[in-house]
Parts: structure tokens; C-alpha cells; sequence
């Protein structure tokens, strides 16, 4: 029971924090059909812009001010580098993010060096909030939850209830005809490229100094954000919303569950011995294959839904 | 200096009629070969700085036959296949000698492609210089004539490990990587406990996947439902850090005995809420040459960090760079087969003035091993933390001399 409750807590935090990294790019890929591999190097830049900023001036006023430099880094690649290649198609498109991503991978081991830097949680929150049965919950991680939920929130709203939100959505679904309605979509999309890559800079902000900020910190994030938009479905919020605390939970509690399909077999009277074909493989207990369920799923939705969870379009 | 040139000169005459080696441009060229970029790249990083420094070093004091030794760095991304490019262009280019470190299994791979290689063409051969690669099985079943390992093999350092955990200490919990090296640490850690400490009780053991895991939380959540009172792990780079942040994090009261705790990064991303809870099993502190008083080594570290922002850790590099200077004057000669047969059994007192040797049996060196303990007042701080590695332990290298299953093919004069 312990174990569930301090596991759940912990899945959240995780989950809470590939939603704000997929939320953005959920935008992104539904809106602009660009799948952007550049998307998890915002992250590195708002862990290492947060990091520099909160050397000079701390953390809080690091909470907004990297996150907005990344949104306006997100604009500049929109404006002078998406829209022109846009016009040679999907293809071109993701080959340019790929490349971006590879750049700023590289500029950053430039500018802040191989090694991780020393970016840590504020003094303030820097205490444990609570015990559970013997386990510290880091007040920090509440603090990500609470900045999580209140952007969950703010983008719900923003979405639904503001007129901006109104046209995204309408330039969401169908494109052509807000635009022949007289909005201007290309300035929408840079505004959405912009918010999406200032959430992936604050989701680095606050997921940096709780993880640890270093130039590979975009490539090993990267994979699990695109598994979570796929899976929750294009154009989808919530779904995007559920995949992420789903994948959080799962990657949490198959640690937890020390079981293998051997153990599995055995509640059905069969029992896996050294002889048993494929031995090795039904032996393999779940924590050491729980990185790689996200993958699984994602391949198990592509073939039966592939739409993903709440998806409005197919992928 | 005249007297060198003149050696050259002779050298290259009878090697240039045996149909030999780069003597021509005067160095002796080393290819080192490790992830220069990608996620593992602070690491690959981190040795070509200190190598140079210490090549500099050797190079300064006259290299060997009055060559100076030139480093050619090879990108190999964690990729076997791409560590066997670099082996190609190191032969292509009549290099007498490859190097690598991080990762076991491309360790594997080059030990078989320099075996391959030197079989097919006698003429023209390279020693491949292990300098971290530590699978135990590389210098047992796999053992080979070509192959030289520079630094203790998990099994030593496991043992090392295993007698470092204090008497108070019964239950501990097993965390390893899921791949050739990480097995090794698993097997062996269990090996010497049930061997040394029978009274220890392994209350966890898990193999995670290589650089995949983001959130160890739930694993110290499973850790102290055990109620282990240490973690072992032979981890590195950020499977290590993670995992020892989450710790600190989770505020459990848990000793962690590391592998790899105490190279570059690591302290940075440990910070002080490791004191006095982080060991590294090493071959090498800053703090030890100030310890046993030995100034001139003190001084030699304290060079490289005037020069680089972080901490010197690489004393087996300089020791490797020791034996090819040895080995090469010995031989008289910068061709592989007799400088392989040179180094055989060759004995050199390190820089701190320990005795070591590199075993004829099976290639493996045996050398003084160090237990560190993370914590504050030493004389040099890591990584700018505040805290530093103090000697907790010393191991002599007699006491590492561990058996061996080696049978090794020598090759036939050719």
C-alpha cells in the first residue's frame, strides 16, 4: 500500500511533466501537421536558459523569463525557418527540425560545455513536504504539479473561452476555411509554435534542476514526448492529457511489479524451466523492460487505433 | 636530442625494410576511440582531455625512442560498428596502437576485429589499449594477446567493493545497467558478497535498461520497502547521477558504493546532499597524492585543473602512457608484436609510487585501487561542490591479484 501511494505520487510528477513537454508539440503536430523534432531541444534550452538566469538574478524571475526566450527562439524558427521550407512539404519540414534539433544539441555543448551543469532547486522549495511512510515527497515536487496543473488550466481556458482560442481551434480542425474566412493563419501558427516552445521551455525550467540539466537531456526525452502525442491522439488535448499521466503511471508501477510472463504462466499450471523454449525472454521481469512499455503501446495503438486515444484525425 | 634523431633515423631504415610501421612522421600514433558525441559524449570527452594533458606530459619527458606520442581521437558514438570504422583507419594509417574506454560491448567487438586483423596481415598490426572497458569475461574467456587492460576488471573492483562495505551493513540492494558490463558488476558483486560476507544479505537485485530510465523515484520507493541499508551499483554517467539525486531526493538513509561516482559530472549532479553517503570504488582522487604526501603528484593534478574546469581522475591514463614508454624502449622498436611482447609482465612504479604490473597470463594490469568517500573539509573540492573524495580505503595490488581463466594464443613469429 505504501509503495502504491508514494509510486502514484511519483507517476504523476512524471506524467504531469510529459504533458507540458507534449502539450505544446500536441499543438504543434495537430495544427501544422509538423512532427517536431526539435521540440524536446526547447526543453534543454529552458533547463540551461533557467540555469543561467537564475545565476544572476534566481529562479523566479528564471520561471518566466526563460520560457517566454524560448517562445520567442520558437518564433524566430517559425518565421524565418518553418514557413519557408513549409512549401516543400511534410518531408522537408521534418528534415528541418531534425537538423534544428542536432544544431542546438550541438550549441549547447558549446555555450555550457559536455558536462552537467550545476542548475539545482530553489533554496525555498528545497525541504521535504511531506513523509509517507518513511519516504520524503521534495516540497519541489508539489510545486511541479501545482505549475503543471495551473498551465493545464490556463491552455484549457485560453483554448475554449478566449477568441484566440476559438480561431486556433477552427485553424485546428480545418485550416482552409479560417482562412478563407479572413484570419490569418500563418501569423496563428507562429503564435501557437511560440507558445508551444516557451511550454517545452518551462517544462525544462522546472523538470531541469528535478532531473539533471545536460546537453542529452533533449535526446532522451525526445522519443517518450512523441510516444505520448501519438498515442493520446492528433488535435487532442485531454488525450494527449491522458497518455501523459498514463505513461508516467506505467513506467512508475512496472518498476514496482516484479513480474514476468514466466510468473504469469505459472498462475495457468505452466511452469517455465531452463528447457522451456524462449526461456530467457519469458523470464524477463517487468522493471527491466518498463522503459520500453511506452513503445509498445505505441505500436499496439498505431495498429488498432490509429487515431490514438481521442484523436479527431488519423496520425 | 641528437642521439634521438639518430635512433629515428635508424629505426625507420630497419623498419622501412621490414615493410613497417609510420615511423617516417616521427610520432608514435595512438587512435583513441570513444562517444565524442551523442548522450555518453561528457565521457569520451572528459579522457581526451586528461589524455592530453598527460601526453603532453610524457612527451615533455621524451616520449619513447625520442618519439613523441600523437593521440588521433575517433568518434564512435557508443557504436560498435562505428569503433571498428576507427580501427580500419587506425590500421590503414599503420597505427601501432588503438585505444578505447567506455563500453564493454564495443570493447568485445574490437578486441575480435583486432584479432581478425592481425592474423590477416602479420605486416602491419595494433595493440589494442583498454583503458576502461571492464567486462570480466575480456580478459578471461575472451582474452587476447592484443589486447591490454589498463584498469581493474569488475570483478577486482567488486571485490574491492564488497570489502569496503562496513560490518554494520546486512542488507544491500543490487542497481545495474542491462548490458554486458552491468551483468558482469551484478555477478560478481554476488559473488564476493556470498564469498567475503556471508552475513550480507542481497534484499534487491535489478537490471535496468541503458540509458532509458528518467525517473528513479520508483525505484527507491521499491529500495526502501526493502530496507536495504546500502545500494551497490556499477552505474554511469546518467544512470548514475539519476539515480543518486533521486536518493538524496527521496531523503532515504541509504549509503550508495559506486563504480563510477567520482568522474567528471558526477559530483556536479550528486551535490551535497551526498555527503558522506557516495563512495567510489577508483583508481585514483585528487585527494590521495596530498594524503600519502606526495608532492610531485600533487602537483602534477593540480596542473590539470589550473587548465580545465573539472577534476583529474584519469591516474590509470597516465599510467598507461608509462607502460607504452616503457614497453616501447624495451622492445627498441615501435612494432606491435614486440612491444605486446615487451609490456608482458612489465612492471612500473605509478606516479604515486605504487607497484603494478601487467599480468602475462592474461593482459590484465594489476595495480593499487582506492574506495573514496564524498565528503567536506578535504583539500580538493570536486566540481566546485564544496565536497571532495577522501581516501576511506587503499587496496595494494597484491591484493587484487585475482585468478584468472585466460588461455592465450601467442602469435607465431612470423
Amino acid at each position: 500500500m505504501e509503495v502504491f501511494i508514494v509510486s502514484l505520487l511519483n507517476g504523476l510528477v512524471y506524467g504531469m511533466l510529459l504533458f507540458m513537454l507534449a502539450s505544446g508539440l500536441t499543438l504543434i503536430l495537430s495544427m501544422m501537421g509538423v512532427l517536431n523534432f526539435a521540440h524536446a531541444s526547447a526543453y534543454m534550452l529552458g533547463a540551461y536558459f533557467a540555469y543561467t538566469i537564475s545565476q544572476y538574478i534566481g529562479f523566479w524571475p528564471a520561471l518566466v523569463i526563460a520560457p517566454l526566450l524560448c517562445g520567442l527562439v520558437g518564433a524566430a524558427i517559425e518565421m524565418w525557418g518553418l514557413r519557408r521550407v513549409h512549401r516543400n512539404g511534410h518531408i522537408a519540414e521534418l528534415l528541418f527540425t531534425f537538423g534544428l534539433a542536432l544544431i542546438i544539441e550541438k550549441v549547447v555543448q558549446m555555450s555550457w560545455g559536455l558536462l552537467p551543469v550545476p542548475y539545482r532547486v530553489p533554496e525555498l522549495l528545497d525541504f521535504p513536504l511531506f513523509k509517507i511512510y518513511g519516504t520524503q515527497f521534495p516540497a519541489y515536487r508539489a510545486f511541479m504539479l501545482a505549475i503543471s496543473a495551473l498551465m493545464f488550466g490556463a491552455i484549457w481556458l485560453g483554448l475554449t473561452r478566449t477568441r484566440v482560442g476559438l480561431v486556433i481551434q477552427a485553424a485546428l480542425t480545418h485550416p482552409d476555411m479560417a482562412s478563407a474566412l479572413g484570419h490569418n493563419v500563418p501569423r496563428i501558427f507562429t503564435l501557437v509554435f511560440a507558445a508551444g516552445t516557451a511550454l517545452a521551455g518551462l517544462a525544462g525550467v522546472i523538470g531541469g534542476n528535478y532531473q539533471v540539466t545536460e546537453p542529452a537531456m533533449a535526446f532522451t526525452m525526445g522519443p517518450i514526448v512523441f510516444v505520448v502525442v501519438v498515442f493520446g491522439g492528433l488535435g487532442s488535448l485531454s488525450g494527449c492529457f491522458i497518455a501523459s499521466i498514463l505513461m508516467g503511471l506505467i513506467q512508475t508501477f512496472a518498476v514496482v511489479f516484479d513480474v514476468s510472463l514466466a510468473d504469469l504462466l505459472a498462475k495457468f499450471g505452466f511452469v517455465v524451466t531452463s528447457t522451456t523454449p524462449f526461456a530467457e525472454v519469458l523470464n524477463v521481469t517487468l522493471p527491466r523492460v518498463g522503459a520500453l512499455l511506452p513503445f509498445l503501446m505505441l505500436v499496439l495503438i498505431l495498429v488498432f487505433r490509429p487515431r490514438g486515444l481521442m484523436g479527431t484525425r488519423d496520425t | 636530442m641528437l642521439q634521438g634523431k639518430w635512433f629515428s633515423a635508424l629505426f625507420g631504415i630497419v623498419l622501412g625494410i621490414a615493410g613497417g610501421h609510420a615511423l617516417a612522421q616521427g610520432t608514435i600514433k595512438v587512435a583513441y576511440t570513444d562517444p565524442l558525441s551523442g548522450p555518453f559524449a561528457q565521457v569520451g570527452d572528459a579522457n581526451l582531455k586528461q589524455m592530453q594533458y598527460i601526453i603532453d606530459y610524457i612527451n615533455a619527458k621524451g616520449g619513447a625512442l625520442g618519439k613523441k606520442f600523437e593521440l588521433v581521437p575517433f568518434d564512435n558514438k557508443s557504436q560498435p560498428s562505428d569503433a571498428l570504422i576507427a580501427l580500419k583507419s587506425a590500421t590503414d594509417q599503420n597505427m601501432p596502437f588503438i585505444m578505447q574506454c567506455s563500453g564493454s560491448n564495443i570493447a568485445a567487438a574490437l578486441i575480435d576485429g583486432v584479432n581478425k586483423h592481425n592474423d590477416r596481415n602479420p605486416d602491419n598490426r595494433i595493440i589494442y589499449l583498454n583503458c576502461g572497458a571492464v567486462a570480466t569475461e575480456l580478459t578471461n574467456e575472451q582474452c587476447s594477446f592484443w589486447h591490454f587492460r589498463f584498469d581493474l576488471h569488475v570483478g577486482m573492483k567488486a571485490e574491492v567493493m564488497v570489502r569496503a562495505l562496513p560490518k554494520d551493513v546486512t542488507k544491500v540492494y543490487l542497481i545495474n545497467q542491462d548490458y554486458l558490463f552491468g551483468q558482469s558488476v551484478q555477478r560478481e558483486v554476488k559473488t564476493y558478497l556470498t564469498k567475503l560476507r556471508p552475513d550480507v544479505q542481497v534484499v534487491g537485485d535489478e537490471l535496468i535498461p541503458l540509458g532509458k530510465v528518467k525517473d528513479f523515484s520508483p525505484y527507491l520507493t521499491k529500495i526502501k520497502a526493502s530496507g536495504a541499508q546500502a545500494l551497490l551499483t556499477g552505474n554511469w554517467g546518467p544512470d548514475m547521477n539519476l539515480l543518486i539525486k533521486a536518493g538524496v531526493d527521496a531523503g532515504a538513509d541509504l549509503r550508495y558504493y559506486t563504480f563510477y561516482a567520482h568522474l567528471a559530472g558526477g559530483p556536479t549532479a550528486i551535490g551535497v546532499g551526498g555527503e558522506n553517503r557516495v563512495l567510489a570504488v577508483m583508481s585514483f582522487g585528487e585527494n590521495v597524492a596530498p594524503e600519502i604526501g606526495n608532492k610531485e603528484a600533487e602537483e602534477f593534478t593540480k596542473g590539470f585543473r589550473e587548465k580545465h574546469k573539472f577534476d583529474f581522475s584519469a591516474a590509470g591514463f597516465r599510467t598507461i602512457f608509462e607502460y607504452l614508454q616503457a614497453a616501447v624502449n624495451k622492445a627498441g622498436s615501435v612494432d606491435p608484436t614486440k612491444i605486446a611482447t615487451a609490456m608482458e609482465d612489465l612492471q612500473v612504479k605509478d606516479f604515486l609510487g605504487y607497484d603494478t604490473k601487467m599480468r602475462k597470463e592474461d593482459h590484465q594490469i594489476i595495480t593499487e585501487y582506492f574506495v573514496g568517500i564524498f565528503k567536506k573539509g578535504v583539500k580538493y573540492e570536486a566540481e566546485g561542490t564544496g565536497l571532495g573524495w577522501a581516501t576511506s580505503a587503499t587496496v595494494l595490488a597484491k591484493d587484487v591479484d585475482q585468478p584468472n581463466t585466460c588461455k592465450m594464443k601467442r602469435p607465431t613469429a612470423s
